[in-house]
């Protein structure tokens, strides 16, 4: 087990690991390109639908059931899915990273939106403002923490499950596991866990942070 | 497919089960003494930021390839969602039903089991169904490791550049997904008699608020 650790430190510290195309500092960018490029082309889908379903109230068991869908769909599924149909391409991981942020980003949008006081929506109307200026200057405002939260969530669902980018022949950390695995080479894969996991959380952290700034004159309970 | 099919639920039903069995003592922890509350939700939380497949093959060295690393893997992720919403329900229980009980002479303990975690119930199965659908979903990451039931399918369609076993296993999964999702809403049915007058109550109170009347034009 001591031996594994330092075996694991030594990984992840030497040198040569972090250099050349096959190196942790090109995985790294990888991984975080995969990882926010599906997140902002999912919140690109997401949030029109989460807001549009919010402002009009309709289809709001569309919102409601995509989030359970979302929850039981598997990606590795997905992906082995788009791949197997669409040939070798980003377009699988893409798609199923892109299947897998939707779902949160709607339903929290949604929540957010439902959470806002009918007498404020009532008020902004009543002083005049239009449909689009209600949803952008009192709902959307009101609604943002969870919308952020949503983002949140679905960000660290794409940046954990980008490993399967590797499961279809692409870079990104989960390179280092599924090489690793394939060639019986233990610290290898416990590297790329680490790295994952560290990214993950540290991301985490880095929205939740910002998150914090943004809404930094708001009152308490409009957290 | 029957044997993959067990095999999905055989991972699936000990990691919730197991979840439970640790989120509710944690959960009452946490809502009792609000210093370790903090702690215990934001441990749960971290946890459950680390990437699936990252968690089972980081717990390979210490529980070997065999089918409790993926219910381990499995367990730490829904404790996250079990243990926010029983604290979550246990907070949504009323203090007069907690304070008549304790004046009643029953003791905490009994207070808790016998009023207080029934009364939170709703809100915690809404964490087990949350939870379970999630898991039954995610045993399939574990197909990396040899033990991912239905998820089995979906290396064996990969291998073979074959869709239609891929295509059985996400809907067998999603249709497992939704047959325990049914089972415990009724079970929940079953178990929470008094929350089915109270919830055609609170319709009818809400249906009819639904034309909200202003002060000004009453």
């Amino acid at each position: 087990m001591l031996q594994l650790l330092a075996d694991l430190a030594r990984w992840l510290t030497g040198p040569a690991q972090w250099q050349g195309p096959e190196g942790i500092a090109v995985r790294l960018l990888e991984h975080l390109e995969y990882s926010l490029l599906a997140t902002l082309a999912g919140a690109a889908l997401a949030l029109p639908l989460g807001l549009l379903i919010g402002h009009t109230r309709r289809f709001a068991f569309l919102a409601i059931n995509l989030a359970g869908f979302g929850r039981a769909l598997p990606t590795v599924g997905l992906v082995t899915l788009v791949f197997l149909a669409g040939g070798l391409s980003m377009w699988p991981v893409y798609v199923a990273l892109i299947a897998l942020a939707v779902p949160v980003i709607v339903t929290n949008t949604y929540a957010g939106m439902t959470a806002v006081d009918p007498d404020v929506t009532d008020a902004a109307r009543g002083v005049g403002m239009t449909g689009p200026q209600v949803l952008f200057k009192v709902e959307l405002p009101l609604a943002l923490p969870l919308v952020m939260t949503g983002l949140r969530l679905a960000m660290i669902q794409v940046v954990s499950t980008a490993t399967i980018a590797a499961y279809v022949s692409f870079g990104g950390l989960g390179r280092y596991i599924f090489d690793g695995l394939a060639q019986r080479d233990l610290v290898q894969v416990l590297g790329g866990a680490v790295l994952v996991a560290l990214v993950a959380v540290l991301l985490d952290l880095a929205m939740a942070g910002l998150q914090r700034s943004l809404f930094r004159n708001r009152p308490a309970d409009a957290r | 497919m029957t044997v993959l099919t067990l095999d999905h639920l055989s991972i699936a039903v000990p990691a919730v089960l197991c979840g439970l069995v640790i989120a509710l003592p944690l959960a009452v922890v946490a809502h009792r003494v609000r210093m370790l509350r903090g702690v215990i939700l934001g441990v749960s939380n971290v946890l459950f930021t680390i990437p699936s497949l990252a968690f089972f093959v980081l717990l390979l060295p210490v529980t070997g390839l065999t089918r409790s690393t993926a219910i381990t893997g499995l367990t730490i992720y829904t404790l996250v969602v079990l243990i926010r919403n029983t604290v979550e329900g246990l907070d949504s229980v009323p203090a007069d039903a907690r304070e008549a009980s304790l004046a009643m002479g029953s003791r905490p303990l009994r207070t808790l089991l016998t009023v207080e975690l029934p009364l939170a119930l709703p809100v915690i199965m809404a964490g087990v169904r949350v939870a379970t659908v999630m898991t039954i979903s995610l045993v399939s990451v574990a197909s990396y490791i040899g033990y991912g039931g239905l998820g089995q399918l979906f290396t064996d369609g990969f291998q073979r550049s074959y869709t239609t076993p891929v295509i059985a296993g996400v809907l067998l999964t999603l249709l497992l997904a939704v047959l325990a999702d049914g089972l415990l809403v009724t079970v929940q049915y079953l178990c929470t008699p008094w929350t089915r007058h109270r919830t055609t109550a609170a319709r009818t109170k809400r249906t009819g608020a639904v034309p909200r009347t202003k002060p000004e034009e009453v």
